[in-house]
């Protein structure tokens, strides 16, 4: 009678595009989660040697020491305008930016919204913490109401401030995009959701559907003078009643007129 | 033999302590006798009766890919 | 060879083509629309890429894409347009990516109006935007030139990785005149291992400018300073006219320096020895060759378009007993040659 063998598999692993160098970003900051979930997602779609990232400026801007692809980083707010420019000139190359809330909302609001307009294949990859977080944790276009920030010290007020931007349903009343969602990662099942939704957001550039865009709902316990687990049930409960998670946009077909 | 476990890189923990609220058998706790070389009091893994079932939820929810799960994987 | 009738926009767009370039990216703006207008038709024939930019901000970030990507790729606008590219082109600078701004001057500051001026040169010559750099700048003074210099632009920005600039105002782009011109090549593949193109079969590439480590900045300053040096030794350019027997010096660029040749003409009718000096490259300025000049000459006129810019530069470059003159007319006023001949005798 043979005994069956029995030896132990390792289930998680380290991303291969990941490079073996420790994240610098604050004890309980989702920006190791995400950078780990696109790490997967270009692992498992087996693009490392042809992507090349934009990164934003902010806290994300240190891609390039942690992911091992081509980057280039850009001035603020200005990623999709660089990534507008790489993917016209290798439109082969899988072309995503990496930018935060202030970034992206803010500064590079309008570059944001003409590259959705006009369709660009590139995928964005938007960090919405609800504040500047490298700076310092001033007001963004996406600080909750009432929210204090080191620049609303009295709360972020309609009158003056006005209502925090949904940048996801704004951008899927576009034609150009083709695949907008917004995830959380403050709880494993929100991870696990979330990198299924950033692998389907590089599998529509990979089949040239046109525009994705992924809003990733993230804590920011430093800023938020808060510690990691409350800062994670800050998200569930303050973050995503306003900014809701789901898929707000997906073409099924190349063709949109 | 235990069904699974997992392997914590306690010199990299930085104790945000969400796997710990993350794990479903409650298997993960902050370490109460050292701090490692970034200065934070690191989190262990304790599982004396051998009920980690390798979910993976404390691998996925760790921001700093401290965590690698291990499963039992059955060959003849 | 042909001789076409070319105005000095389309010049410079067919220039680019022939250089090479096959991506543009550009947003609309007095006088430089010919050059959009013509990309947005020639370029997707021939399998170049066109796009009109949200902005001009929109614009220079586009390129500073594209030419990481690799690509020899193009931008125009005036000076309001210029002014919002400043981050841009410093970003440019300080990534060490190729690429060329043109800059079909109006006259400002603000809104300013639609005039031809030169009110432009301190901002491109300074380098224009933040931190220590600066932008090889080609001012050219005919429509040939036009369609010469845009193409030197792409070879110098090739050669220094570091963005050009090629200056010229609203009369020489709107401007007919006869340009040689043969067919168009084939752009060459240019080698450039530094390039985003996907890191197959080599190491990652990274374009950047932020340099926090300890003494990292600093030395990435003199490595970018030591480029200038080499570019100001080895690729000034400037033409000398009526300069062997020459008594006095006018310098001039650009359209300018085409009424200051009708003056000359008309000084040594007059038996007035005057030569001209015309700065190509306004950056690197041909300082070395004015010095020397003025080691024997003792008087110099700047005739320029604005209230006084390129004279400054002028001033430190000449010989300690050199006595430095000025005739400047802003607000797209045209100085006439004889304006300028009664400054030759007024000083002579």
């Amino acid at each position: 009678m043979t005994v069956p063998e029995i030896t132990m598999e390792e289930v998680y692993s380290r991303p291969k595009v990941l490079k073996d160098v420790d994240f610098h970003f604050c004890p309980g900051c989702q920006h190791g989660t995400t950078h780990k979930l696109v790490a997967e997602a270009i692992d498992e779609s087996k693009i490392q040697d042809r992507t090349i990232g934009v990164a934003g400026v902010g806290c994300c801007v240190f891609l390039y020491n942690y992911l091992d692809i081509d980057v280039l980083e850009a001035p603020h707010g200005r990623a999709c305008a660089e990534a507008t420019g790489i993917k016209r000139v290798h439109p082969d190359k899988i072309v995503f930016t990496y930018q935060g809330d202030g970034d992206l909302a803010a500064i590079g609001m309008a570059e944001t919204v003409h590259t959705a307009n006009r369709g660009e294949n590139v995928t964005v990859i938007f960090v919405n913490n609800t504040l500047y977080g490298m700076t310092g944790g001033q007001m963004a276009p996406t600080t909750l109401l009432g929210q204090k920030t080191t620049t609303s010290p009295y709360g972020r007020n309609f009158k003056g401030d006005g209502y925090p931007i949904r940048m996801s349903e704004m951008l899927a009343t576009l034609e150009g995009s083709a695949f907008v969602a917004r995830v959380a990662c403050n709880t494993p099942a929100n991870v696990i959701k979330a990198k299924k939704v950033i692998k389907k957001a590089f599998k529509m550039q990979i089949e040239n559907m046109g525009f994705s865009f992924v809003e990733i709902l993230s804590a920011c316990p430093t800023n938020w003078k808060i510690d990691p687990v409350a800062a994670s049930r800050k998200v569930s409960e303050e973050m995503i009643p306003y900014f809701p998670l789901g898929i707000f946009k997906e073409r099924t077909t190349a063709d949109y007129l | 033999m235990p069904k699974a476990y997992i392997k914590i890189r306690q010199e990299k923990c930085k104790s945000c302590s969400l796997c710990i609220i993350s794990c479903p058998q409650n298997l993960i706790r902050m370490s109460i006798d050292h701090i490692n070389p970034l200065g934070y009091a690191p989190v262990e893994f304790v599982d004396p009766d051998g009920e980690c079932k390798g979910c993976k939820m404390c691998a996925e929810i760790c921001p700093d890919l401290c965590i690698l799960v291990y499963r039992e994987k059955k060959m003849k | 060879m042909n001789r076409k009738m070319m105005k000095g926009n389309i010049a410079i767009a067919e220039g680019a083509i022939h250089a090479g370039c096959r991506h543009y990216f550009g947003y609309p703006i007095t006088p430089q629309n010919d050059i959009p207008e013509y990309l947005s038709a020639e370029l997707p024939k021939i399998g170049g890429v066109f796009v009109q930019a949200e902005s001009e901000i929109a614009s220079i970030n586009m390129i500073l894409g594209a030419s990481a990507a690799g690509a020899r790729s193009m931008t125009s606008s005036s000076g309001p347009g210029v002014s919002l590219m400043q981050e841009g082109i410093s970003y440019l600078a300080g990534s060490e990516v190729p690429a060329v701004i043109v800059d079909v001057s109006r006259t400002g500051p603000g809104l300013g109006g639609i005039a031809p001026t030169q009110g432009d040169y301190k901002q491109v010559t300074s380098g224009g935007g933040h931190g220590d750099y600066y932008t090889i700048t080609l001012a050219p003074s005919s429509v040939q030139e036009m369609f010469e210099l845009v193409q030197t632009a792409f070879d110098l920005a090739d050669k220094y990785r570091n963005p050009a600039i090629l200056l010229t105002d609203a009369i020489l782009g709107q401007m007919k005149e006869p340009v040689v011109i043969g067919p168009r090549p084939e752009p060459t593949v240019q080698e450039k291992p530094w390039a985003l193109t996907g890191n197959k079969g080599r190491s990652s590439n990274v374009v950047k400018s932020l340099f926090l480590g300890d003494g990292e900045m600093e030395i990435q300053n003199w490595k970018l300073a030591e480029k200038y040096e080499r570019l100001r030794a080895e690729d000034t350019m400037y033409e000398e006219m009526w300069m062997d027997d020459a008594e006095f010096i006018i310098v001039s660029f650009g359209s300018c320096s085409r009424m200051v040749q009708s003056a000359i003409r008309l000084a040594r009718e007059d038996g007035l020895k005057v030569g001209l000096i015309r700065p190509i490259t306004i950056y690197p300025f041909p300082e070395k060759i004015i010095k020397k000049r003025t080691d024997s000459i003792n008087k110099v006129l700047v005739v320029e378009m604005n209230t006084g810019q390129m004279v400054k530069d002028v001033k430190i470059s000449v010989s300690r007993n050199a006595d430095v003159f000025l005739y400047a007319r802003p607000g797209g006023a045209l100085p006439t040659p004889l304006e300028i001949l009664e400054q030759i005798k007024k000083y002579y």
